[in-house]
């Protein structure tokens, strides 16, 4: 019954770990974008996102009963994701590649849908609250 | 946690950017010092940037930290003034080698580095707050 409620906050809790995390990226790229040679990193959401919800699927995953069996998705789904360094828009010559527009409204876009994500979550448990007040 | 990361970084930044306005303003300040506290006409003073790494596994999330104030090593700005107490026997003064466009530009983007890094530890703080009411309607 309690990990029927945990699973139905699983989403919005994964992406909310996910969107914390890429705050903290962006935010060291931002602190950094006067350090000499610092190259600037963040990751793809959208494959983090599938990863994560690979992971906590994987009990659902289907059984191989045979050698021959091929894998599901959630088997092929790597337990972890990869910081990836930024293309560089216009290289600089002491080899920073943080481009502060970038960055920045990057850094916007993710409190945003940060903050999106809280609302859905907030929705789920109200949602859930008006079940059990009936 | 990671959004009270951003509080760390966001604070290492502000701390690093208002070290090298520091530094920005000795030198402006001392622009025409021809005799330092060692006796030497002032040399501008640089600060250095290092990344210095959250954790082991991922490096490239890096805090910043000012590891050294370096001098400036290019040569002196020589002043025809004889009247000068430090003139030379052909009537030069040896000022610091600080160009005051330089440094302006300097303190310009020092100080929108810091006010982005207070604005990143504000967004933190308020996601942070919202996050803290989840669940209270």
């Amino acid at each position: 019954m309690l990990d029927k409620i945990a699973k139905h906050f699983d989403f919005q809790q994964k992406a909310l770990g996910l969107r914390a995390y890429r705050t903290e990226v962006l935010s060291s790229n931002i602190a950094n974008s006067d350090t000499p040679y610092h190259k600037a990193v963040d990751f793809d959401f959208k494959d983090a996102m599938t990863r994560a919800i690979g992971e906590s699927q994987s009990s659902m995953a289907m059984d191989k009963t045979h050698q021959t069996h091929l894998d599901g998705f959630a088997e092929q789904a790597d337990k972890d994701f990869k910081l990836q360094y930024r293309n560089e828009v216009q290289p600089s010559i002491d080899g920073n590649t943080v481009d502060m527009d970038l960055e920045r409204s990057a850094f916007a876009d993710n409190a945003l849908k940060y903050q999106s994500t809280l609302t859905f979550l907030n929705r789920r448990i109200s949602g859930l609250s008006d079940a059990i007040k009936g | 946690m990671s959004l009270s990361k951003v509080f760390d970084i966001a604070g290492a930044g502000m701390t690093a950017q208002s070290m090298r306005l520091n530094v920005v303003s000795s030198n402006i300040a001392n622009v025409d010092s021809a005799v330092s506290s060692n006796g030497e006409p002032y040399k501008g003073k640089k600060v250095v940037f290092t990344a210095i790494p959250i954790n082991k596994e991922t490096p490239q999330v890096a805090t910043v930290r000012v590891t050294a104030v370096v001098e400036d090593q290019s040569p002196a700005r020589m002043v025809y003034d004889p009247k000068h107490p430090m003139a030379d026997a052909k009537g030069y003064v040896t000022m610091p080698n600080i160009n005051p466009v330089e440094e302006m530009t300097d303190m310009i983007s020092s100080a929108r580095s810091y006010q982005t890094n207070v604005e990143m530890m504000n967004t933190a703080k308020s996601l942070l707050q919202k996050t803290l009411s989840i669940g209270q309607q």
